[in-house]
């Protein structure tokens, strides 16, 4: 049995600085994934990637990636992604001392 | 130590010229990501969770003062102001901006150095001893033969290709500092009937299937090195398992074949390549020894080194600690440590680098040495002068006395850091350092190697460590398993596992309960945690780790 879809965001590296970010309903990249497009649909995510990864020229490596949705906006549900949306825990670096 | 020649020097230069207009070309969108990876990777350049990384080769671990300021600067200039020394002897730039880092590889081009082979199915950065060239029980400075290795595998145009990336160790002593027998291929200098020469062991490494190395020769003449080696490397390219990645390293290839075959067939071609090295590389090899000499020793009395040490325990601790016997009597090999309590594994910021490489070339012969259990060494200490090395040293948190000790850990950079990681390694170390401080119990433990891997591909060598970790992603959730009896030294062995995993919250009280119960059951003060393990065996471990269970066994 197929197992069944769950939500998703597209999710890369920016191009020039490595940073994450995520993709929103408006074709823009953000650096917060609450602005990001949860996608509910396994057709329509298989489109939006296409799409996404259409942006050769200011992102690396897009990729899906599960979410999900909260009062802010998508969130991750895996420490990975989470990690990503706040940087090291070693050092007060990356998003979490952009904030 | 070895200086570029013409050749060199043009050859870096060229790569950075081109890498720098592949990275203008990715800029403005004529190269594709799938088009560009491939030449990043051929320069250092990952890319990561949170950003680019930038490996830089050190090649066998060895720099001067210029070089360690240069990648101080570096950090400096272009990442945030640290650098992480990994496993293999090399630095890693956690930051690094794309745009910048062909400036990055010109400035290390400025002191020799480059990114080039530390990344891709190469043979990749050569490690050496990092007591090379100072221990008192080598029988001579493997760097020469590490050089002669470096410059022969780098941009060999036979070996660009390999089935998957290829790490080569140099050592020249009998006890062995270098994890030869963790390499795909190890060479380490013997002596027989007054004859200098190689023993050669293939076939070890980590990783998901880890294997000792096997003793592939015995006794090979130093004038066959190269071809040798060459022979070894080609008969893996041609049988390596290129439809699997995690069957094509070659420790792989000789589970497979067995080692009398791969013998069989390193000799026959041995045979045919043989007479092409027509003495090339021993004049080149001859050349290389000499940039290696040994350093202008001084000699005065050392009696003030004594004498301090009488005076102030805190120094007397780091000298028991952090000081290995040195060739010369008068002289000393000092081991920095960068694993201050609490402090990530392998990390020195632009002013300990600086502080470390002014060191280095006021009173250590201008020499440097990365360890792979990620610490510093200054090689060539004459004894009177290690007060000032000391309380320099402790100025910049540099003076932690902790060598060989628990808080000592290896920890590679995790999901902290590393698109590959399954968990997190650093706040593991970092915490188990912070908890044997509290304890104030690491030096009656004594001689204990904690070795942390984030993922199955063991960069932190949990496999031979006396205690290893690796961190799993168990259902979404950070999971460490622990491993006990591994040894990295000329009695390697791969540790056994203990049992089920525990979780971020459980492993420092399950490490903190295997080292108290270990004080509890070994035989002396002297028996270190290997030994009891190694007697004993796993049973009353793993009674100690998993009491519960131990307990529902006696009911």
């Amino acid at each position: 049995m197929p197992r069944a879809f769950t939500p998703k965001v597209i999710t890369a590296n920016a191009l020039l600085e490595g940073d994450a970010i995520w993709f929103t309903e408006n074709n823009e990249w953000s650096r917060d994934i609450a602005d990001a497009e949860l996608i509910t649909d396994e057709t329509h995510a298989d489109l939006r990637l296409i799409e996404a990864q259409a942006f050769a020229d200011q992102i690396a490596g897009a990729y899906l990636a599960d979410a999900k949705q909260t009062e802010n906006g998508p969130a991750p549900t895996h420490f990975r992604e989470e990690f990503r949306t706040r940087g090291p825990s070693n050092y007060h670096h990356g998003k979490q001392a952009e904030a | 130590m070895y200086k570029y020649d013409d050749f060199d020097e043009a050859f870096v230069r060229e790569r950075v010229a081109q890498f720098r207009g592949q990275v203008e070309r990715r800029v403005d969108g004529s190269l594709t990501e799938d088009e560009f990876k491939p030449f990043r990777l051929m320069n250092g350049l990952y890319l990561q969770l949170h950003a680019y990384m930038l490996r830089v080769a050190i090649p066998y671990g060895t720099l001067n003062s210029r070089q360690m300021n240069q990648l101080a600067f570096i950090a400096e200039k272009w990442d945030k102001g640290y650098g992480h020394f990994t496993t293999r002897q090399n630095i890693q730039y956690n930051w690094p901006k794309l745009p910048d880092v062909p400036d990055m590889l010109e400035a290390l081009a400025d002191v020799e150095m480059h990114a080039i082979q530390t990344s891709g199915n190469t043979i990749r950065n050569v490690t050496a001893d990092h007591f090379a060239g100072a221990a008192g029980d080598e029988i001579a400075d493997p760097r020469p033969v590490a050089e002669l290795l470096r410059q022969w595998s780098t941009d060999h145009p036979e070996f660009q290709a390999l089935p998957r990336k290829f790490k080569i160790a140099v050592s020249g002593a009998e006890n062995d500092r270098a994890v030869l027998r963790a390499h795909d291929v190890a060479v380490q200098i013997v002596e027989k009937d007054g004859q200098r020469g190689y023993r050669i062991f293939v076939g070890g490494g980590l990783g998901r299937t880890p294997m000792i190395g096997k003793v592939l020769r015995d006794f090979l003449p130093e004038a066959d090195l190269l071809p040798y080696v060459e022979a070894v490397v080609s008969v893996w390219n041609l049988l390596g398992r290129r439809d699997n990645k995690y069957k094509a390293r070659i420790k792989i290839t000789v589970h497979e074949h067995g080692i009398e075959e791969i013998s069989e067939r390193v000799e026959q071609r041995f045979a045919e390549i043989r007479p092409s090295f027509t003495g090339v590389d021993q004049k080149l090899f001859a050349e290389i020894k000499e940039h290696f000499a040994e350093p202008a020793y001084k000699s005065s009395a050392t009696d003030a080194f004594d004498a301090y040490k009488a005076a102030n325990p805190a120094f007397q601790s780091w000298a028991d600690t952090n000081l290995a016997e040195h060739k010369n009597s008068e002289y000393a090999i000092v081991s920095i440590s960068l694993k201050s309590h609490g402090a990530t594994p392998g990390d020195a910021s632009s002013e300990q680098m600086r502080t470390m490489a002014d060191l280095a070339l006021r009173l250590g012969h201008d020499e440097l040495r990365i360890s792979h259990e990620q610490n510093v060494i200054l090689p060539h200490v004459h004894k009177s002068d290690l007060p000032e090395i000391y309380n320099t040293l402790r100025e910049e948190g540099l003076a932690t006395a902790n060598i060989g000790l628990i808080s000592d850990i290896i920890a590679c950079p995790g999901m902290d850091y590393c698109a590959l990681a399954t968990a997190r390694s650093i706040p593991i170390a970092q915490e188990i350092a912070t908890r044997f401080d509290e304890l104030k119990l690491e030096h009656e433990v004594g001689l204990l190697k904690i070795k942390i891997s984030g993922c199955i591909n063991a960069c932190g060598h949990h496999h031979v460590g006396h205690i290893g970790i690796l961190g799993l992603d168990r259902a979404g959730v950070e999971n460490y398993q622990i491993t006990l009896g591994g040894d990295g030294t000329e009695d390697a062995a791969i540790g056994e596992r203990a049992g089920p995993g525990f979780s971020a919250d459980e492993i420092i009280p399950a490490i903190e309960r295997l080292v108290l119960g270990y004080l509890d059951i070994r035989d002396s003060a002297d028996e270190t945690f290997l030994q009891t393990y190694r007697r004993l065996g796993m049973e009353p471990f793993k009674a100690i780790l998993y009491p519960e269970k131990a307990e529902a066994n006696a009911a």
